[in-house]
Order: C-alpha cells, then structure tokens, then sequence
C-alpha cells in the first residue's frame, strides 16, 4: 500500500474540507459571537456586582461550546452528506481515493476547521475577560482547559455528524447527530437513572448511557467560572475518551462508506 | 488478491470499534468513579431555582427529575462508603422540590433521611421539617405528606402530640390510607409502644418503591422485633428470679421451668445470649442495625452499613 | 490486451415497499472492450447505461458477475491511476475556482507535484477555460461545467477514459470540440468508452457500438460494418423546380427543397434516372448509393420484445450477441 501516498490524500481532502467551509462563510459566525461577548462584557462592566468575571467565563465558554456543536453539525452534514447526495464524489472516487481515506481527511478538515474557530473565538474570550476583570489571574488558566474540552466535544460530535451521514440523509443525520449532543449532555444523570431501575428498563437504560457520548465530563464550564481547578486524571480520561470514541464513530463511517452504493 | 485491499480495510475498521467500543466504555469507567463527588457539587452552583428556571428554558420538570436523581445518587453512594456527610443532601432535595414541588418522592426521602443523624442520614431535622411543610403548602390534598410529616415528628422529633395532629389531618382527606387514623389514636396514649412503632415503619415500608427508603424501614422492624424479643425475655428472666430467688443460669433453666419455648432467636436466626448479671444479649451487635436493647453496655445502637461478620446487610 | 473486459456483470435491486422483489437493471452483461479503441454505449434513457458505468468504476457494487479493466481485477486500486470519468451533469464544489478544483484532482491523482501546475493550465487551455481559470465553479454555465468535466477526467493522462453522455448541454460548438477532443485522444491511443442517445455523435467518432435496453444488451457491432450495406437504393439530387413525372413513372420517392429535388429510387433504375434528367436537361448535382444508418440498427435492436415479465426478466433463452 501507499503508505505515502495515503497520507498525502487524507491531508489534501482535509485542506480541501476547510477551505470550502471558510469559503462557505463558516468563520462569519465569528462576528455573532464576538458582538454577543462584548456586548455580555460591557453589560456586565456597568452592573458591576462583582461577578463579572464568572458572567464572562460562564457565557463565553456557553457560547464557543454550542456555536460550535452548531457548526459542527451544519457544516459536518452539509459538506459530507452533500457531498454524497450529490455527485461530487463520483469524479472523487474514480480516481485512486480509497473511501476510508475520504472519510477520514473529511474527519480531519471538520476538526481543523473547528479548531481554528475555536482558537479565534479563545481570543475574544480571554479579551473579554481582561476588559472586566482588568488583568489575568492564575485561575484563568483552567479556562484554556475548559476550552480544551470544548475542542474535545468537538471531535465527538464531528465524528458523529460524518458517521450518521455515512448512511442518513442530510436531515436526519443532523437530528440524530443534535439528539445525541443533548442526551449525551445528560450521560451521568442517565447513567444514575440506570442504576436505580430495575428489570429491562434498567438494562436499556444502561446500555444507552454507556454507548451515548459522554458530554456532561467535558463541560466544566461552571467550575471553571468558579476559580476551581481541574484534576489532571480527568484531563488525561477525558482526552482518552475522546479518540476512543472519536474511533468508534469513524471506524464505523467507515464500514458504512465502504459498502454504500452511490446511487 | 482479489478483495484483499477492501476487506483489508474492512477488518481494520472493525477492528479499530471493537477495541475503541470496549477502551471507551473503560475510560468512561474510569471518568465516573473520578467525578463521584463533584456532580452532586456542580449541580449546586446554582442554588437560586429562579435562576435554574430561566436556564431550563421552560424544561423545569426534567430539571427538577435530574435534581432528584442526583439527589438520590449523592446519598445512596456516600451512605454506601460509610461516609457520614450528606451536606448536601438538603439543598438538592430544597432545589428539586422548588423546581417541582409537586415530586411527592422527594418529600419521603427528605422524611426518611434528612432527619436522622449521620451516618444514617443528615442530622438536618430542621431543615426535613420545612421541607415537609412545603410539601404540604404545595399539594394539600396528598396524604403522603401528611403522613412524612407525622412520621417526622414520631421517629426525630420524638414530639406525638404534633405526630397525632398530623396523622389526623391527613386521615380527613378524601382519599387517604386507613392507617393513618389508627396511628392517630395510637400517638394519643401507646406511643411508646412497639406495636406503633412497627405500624408506622410497616406503613412507610408500603407506601413507597424507593429501594433505599424501603430497605431502611425493613432494617427498623427487624430491630423492633429484637428490641421486643429482648424486652420480653429480661421480664421473663425478671419473673424467673422472683420465683427462684436466683438468676437462671442458662435458656435451660427458662426453658424447663416452663417459660419459654425452644431457643429464643433474634430475626437473623441467632440465638440470645443471656448474660450472667440476667441481661439478654444479642449474639452479634453489630449486625443489626438500630437496636436500643440486648447491646453490650455502653455500646451506642449499631447503624448501616458496617461489615459484618457474616457479610450480609 | 482488451481494456476492458466485463464478464457476466450484473446489478439488481430491492424494489417494492413491503415486499421487496428483485429488479434486475442490469442483466448478466458480457462484453469485451478492445484497447485503443472508441467504443459508444447506445440506449435509450434508463437503459442501463449509466448503472454499467457505475458498476466498472466501483460506485455501485455488483449482486454478480465481475470486469477486469487494463488486465486488473476491477477492485484493484491501481485502476483508478490509469482511468478518467466523466458523469452524467457532473457538480463539483461550489467555492473552488477550475483552477484550484483541477490542482486539488491532480493531487489525489498523484500527480507529482513538479508539473502540477503547469499540467493543470494545460488542461484548461485544452478545454478552452484559461479566462474562467479564476471562476469560482458555482458561476459556471452548464457547458463550462461539462468541459471542466473533460478535463479532469483526462487530467493525469489515463489510458482509458469513461464519459457518460458527453455531449449533453452543450451548444454545436461545444459538441464540436468535444468530438474533436475524443478524436485526439484515439489519436493518442486511449481508450474510450462513452455512453449516448445521440446516434450521429457516435455514428462519426466510434469503431464499434453497443446497444442497450432496458438493462440487456441487445447487439454490438463495428460502426463501419453496420453502416456499410447499401440498401440496394440509389440517392438523385438534381436542379428543378418540380419533380418530372419519368421519374415518378419509375417509382421515385421525390422531394422538392426550392430549386433542388431529392430523389431516391432503387438502384437498377439508375441508369432510366439518368436519362430522364437528360432529356429535361435537368442539372445533376449528386448521385450516391443510400447506406444503411446506425439509426435503423438502434431502432432494430430497441424494439420491444414480447415475452417479459414485470421484473425484466427473459422468459426466452438470451438472444446472442452481434458482431
């Protein structure tokens, strides 16, 4: 196999999958956000109830994480789902791609382009913050964690936009893929409601809490709003738990792609 | 070679679900033991149910469910571990019933548990009775709650005559339990009395599904049962000893004169121990949760959970 | 080496809402592709055409049968290096100018990134869209889209090249140039093989034919041969204003076009023919012997056959295959 060849293509199909969302006028979505969090700041900045740094925190990292789930759902359906729905990938496939490896640079581009977004957006947050706290604290560092689980979140959800498109339509997989952001959200408290039921519901209730992505890990926006830190144990699962599960939905992407016929 | 470069890929991709399915179940193992204590804290960093009602966007029953699970869950696995800190039990309770005041199993597990003092439960008597006088501000038809509030009064608060006027309200409702004007009377005069006791732990037990609240009732009977077998016994020791002028030396001695029937067990199926100075005992203290009588002296009632000698609860 | 080689190919499908039934729309197809040659794929509009297509280029997978295409197991990988597609209205990213979408083709063509560029405005200028190099694609007209379809099918230089119904949506200019362009590319050797419905563009441009319907094919033949027998029919076209009752008297179908007849009558009154337009003095302007068409051999071979039920499927044994 072309080893060198494989690495090649997955990384033009990602550079190509971010420049047709920029182009897509993905990045506008910057200007929503960067209005709402200075209008936040300032609001915040006259109240002046000494909490402004908890408001900022609170509703910065609200609004990177859903804005992004958002776009990732919008942009991860419409630039793979699309893309089979119509025939851009006939004249893609007829050449030496194998179909894992569109898959996986699809995979590749939706994140980069995620995390670009996510970056630009960090700037406007710590901004934010200098302007109404007036300077930054040690705490603010378990802010950029915060923002790392975000980016982690992203990579689920990424990878669930591309697995339900291997098989959905455009609609549905973007239903599906939002109805698991917000079980997922609740994952522990469904894993809680599991424990205390008994018979077949619990044993349903169980398996759907632990296949659903587990989203309520990867938000500690509160505690970080709050000054706390955040254990190094649970950076280290967290991150661990993202590939593993980012893997599974790929893998299975995958498997789907690879028998689909293109109609 | 043919097919072997898709089902090459095929296999791969299985391969990689399969082992990242079972990795990721594993971490997410691994992630939930870690965050055991802190949900219920970050749960609670929005105490203002104001507040928690504008975020739920208008979804405040299912808030107010997670509330309850999770208050269920913060106590069920602290009370697991032994540990005697449930602080954070009231506010869960005060915010999911502010949430929905109408989630009447909040009330009962408010009732059963945030009263008693730890380890078996918060030690917040307060706290639980306004928690039940909410309850009843908020569903005045409910005789559950009037019976919560009775049992509160009786079992903590150790005040009947209030535990009667409870019983009494709720046993005027349109639709209520029969027991509730039997232990209304019953608080009048036989308060003290076991049969009551029992009435009231066996009326709890019935009224309710929560495993936890129910297990709890069934641990007090069961020491009801010893309390009255070990009352019983040192009155029949008691009356043994005024007919012989001495103290029987062994259940022989009882038996043959004609006492008692067969070696008297405790409800586990352990005999009784009579003491040399004419006290019964129970063979292993430790086991039985919430005994007042046949424990060593000075030792304090046994609570839940403590290992045991034979393992069991 | 045969450059294409199908054998027994075939793609049914699940039909029906509660029970699915079968539906055959491709029947066990055979049919061998020489390399160096043109090759037209005739039939009519759901014929089967495309789903021939997507079968060879593995977007479609097949219930049974297999192909090898320039001697290689149809699932090898090392295919798609040396062939080129062109679908059917072909839509390609809506943001990426032709410039960039060629450049990002020839990057997963492995086109080595040396030349790359400089290959790629090649390809535009050969195709004629060096000015709308910079356009963004989702500003293209049909035919700009069609001939940017040309290029990146012939981009990395493959041996065999697929097109299906190339000439669709474009102007008689356009559909010029792509005949010339399928010229020069038999010229350099390729291989063709593309699929239409419009007989005179294959007629001009293929060595041999197939035709299809209705998911079966129904003949194959070199386009020289089926278009060399003479009818036994003689083709006069003379000056005049009216149709001279000889040739009337002689059975001619006659046509009056202005100053022009066109007249065709069967071959042993030729010479009668002739002596009537000099005995009017009429101007002769041409005399040639009526071929048979591609046209009538279509035709022949798309006409209903009876004996089918509603799956498709033959009741007969199949009919063998022409030429």
């Amino acid at each position: 196999m072309n080893s060198g060849g494989m690495n090649s293509r997955i990384g033009y199909i990602a550079f190509n999958t971010f420049r047709e969302a920029v182009r897509d006028r993905v990045l506008y979505n910057l200007i929503a956000f960067a209005l709402l969090l200075s209008g936040a700041a300032i609001l915040v900045g006259e109240i002046s109830i000494d909490i402004e740094r908890l408001v900022v925190v609170n509703l910065g990292l609200t609004a990177v994480s859903l804005f992004g789930v958002v776009i990732a759902i919008f942009i991860g359906i419409g630039l793979v789902s699309k893309e089979i729905d119509k025939r851009t990938l006939y004249t893609m496939l007829s050449r030496p791609v194998r179909r894992w490896e569109f898959v996986v640079g699809k995979f590749f581009g939706l994140t980069g382009t995620l995390v670009v977004n996510t970056f630009l957006m960090a700037i406007g947050v710590f901004l934010a913050l200098l302007y109404v706290a007036h300077r930054f604290e040690k705490m603010d560092v378990w802010v950029l964690v915060a923002l790392y689980f975000i980016v982690l979140q992203f990579l689920i959800v990424c990878a669930l936009a591309l697995f339900f498109s291997s098989f959905s339509t455009p609609l549905m997989s973007a239903v599906f893929t939002f109805a698991l952001f917000v079980i997922g959200s609740l994952a522990e408290d469904l894993r809680g409601f599991a424990k205390i039921t008994q018979g077949i519901g619990g044993w349903m209730a169980a398996a759907i809490a632990y296949l659903v992505p587990n989203f309520s890990a990867l938000n500690v926006i509160s505690q970080v709003a709050h000054g706390d830190a955040v254990p190094g144990r649970l950076i280290l699962y967290n991150s661990v738990y993202a590939l593993l599960y980012s893997a599974m939905a790929i893998s299975g992407a995958v498997l789907i792609f690879q028998r689909r016929n293109l109609k | 070679m043919r097919m072997s470069g898709t089902r090459r890929v095929n296999l791969v991709a299985l391969a990689v679900l399969l082992f990242s399915m079972a990795g990721g179940m594993a971490t997410l193992h691994a992630i939930d033991r870690l965050r055991r204590g802190s949900a219920a804290q970050e749960a609670l960093y929005v105490r203002s149910s104001k507040v928690l009602r504008r975020m739920s966007l208008g979804y405040t029953g299912l808030l107010a469910d997670i509330y309850w699970t999770r208050a269920v869950q913060y106590f069920g696995e602290r009370h697991h571990n032994g540990s005697g800190d449930f602080r954070l039990l009231a506010p869960l309770l005060e915010v999911t019933t502010e949430l929905d005041p109408r989630l009447l199993p909040a009330y009962q597990f408010g009732a059963n548990f945030l009263a008693p003092k730890p380890p078996s439960g918060a030690g917040m008597p307060g706290s639980a009775l306004a928690l039940m006088k909410y309850g009843i501000e908020h569903n005045p038809d409910q005789w559950r709650l009037y019976y919560n509030l009775g049992f509160l009064y009786y079992t903590e608060l150790k005040d009947y005559a209030k535990a009667a006027d409870a019983f009494a309200q709720g046993a005027k409702l349109p639709v209520t339990n029969p027991f509730m004007s039997i232990l209304a009377a019953r608080m009048a005069q036989h308060a003290g009395e076991f049969d009551t006791a029992r009435m009231l732990w066996f009326t709890t037990y019935q009224s309710t599904k929560e495993a936890q609240i129910r297990q709890n009732a069934v641990d007090h009977l069961l020491a009801l049962q010893v309390d009255e077998d070990v009352t019983r016994l040192e009155h029949v020791v008691e009356k043994y000893r005024e007919q012989t002028g001495r103290l029987p030396a062994s259940m022989g001695d009882l038996e043959r004169a004609g006492f008692i029937h067969g070696a008297p067990a405790d409800p586990k199926g352990r005999p009784y121990k009579l003491m040399p100075d004419g006290r019964i005992e129970v063979q292993d203290p430790k086991s039985i949760y919430f005994i007042t009588k046949g424990l060593p002296p000075g030792a304090t009632p046994p609570q839940p959970p403590r290992q045991t000698a034979t393992g069991s609860k | 080496m045969a450059a294409i080689e199908i054998l027994d190919l075939e793609k049914s499908y699940l039909v029906g809402f509660w029970r699915k039934r079968p539906k055959l729309a491709l029947h066990p197809l055979r049919l061998t592709i020489e390399e160096g040659e043109v090759f037209g794929f005739l039939g009519p509009n759901g014929a089967g055409k495309t789903t021939t297509l997507k079968l060879l280029l593995g977007l479609v997978f097949p219930t049974a049968g297999t192909a090898r295409i320039l001697g290689m197991d149809m699932d090898d990988p090392r295919v798609k290096a040396q062939i080129g597609f062109l679908p059917e209205q072909p839509y390609f990213y809506d943001h990426l100018s032709a410039r960039e979408l060629l450049n990002y083709y020839a990057q997963l063509s492995g086109v080595p990134a040396k030349g790359r560029s400089a290959r790629v405005e090649q390809m535009l200028a050969r195709v004629g869209l060096s000015d709308s190099a910079g356009m963004q694609l989702r500003k293209f007209s049909k035919g700009m889209l069609q001939r940017l379809g040309l290029a990146q099918a012939i981009l990395h230089d493959p041996k065999l090249v697929f097109l299906d119904e190339p000439m669709s949506g474009l102007d008689p200019m356009g559909r010029r140039e792509v005949r010339d362009l399928i010229q020069q590319l038999r010229h350099e050797g390729k291989t063709v093989f593309f699929s239409t419905h419009i007989l005179s563009d294959a007629e001009a441009l293929c060595d041999r034919v197939g035709v299809i319907h209705q998911g079966e094919l129904r003949g194959v033949g070199a386009v020289a041969e089926l278009t060399s027998q003479t009818q036994g029919k003689v083709e006069i076209i003379f000056c005049s204003q009216t149709v001279p009752a000889g040739l009337t008297s002689l059975g001619a179908e006659a046509r009056v076009s202005g100053d022009m007849v066109n007249a065709v009558l069967r071959e042993e009154q030729q010479d009668a023919a002739l002596e009537v337009l000099r005995r009017e003095r009429l101007k002769l302007i041409s005399l040639t012997p009526v071929r048979s068409s591609l046209e009538e051999y279509y035709v022949a071979r798309t006409r209903p056959t009876e004996g089918r039920n509603e799956d498709g499927r033959k009741e007969e044994s199949r009919r063998g295959v022409g030429v």
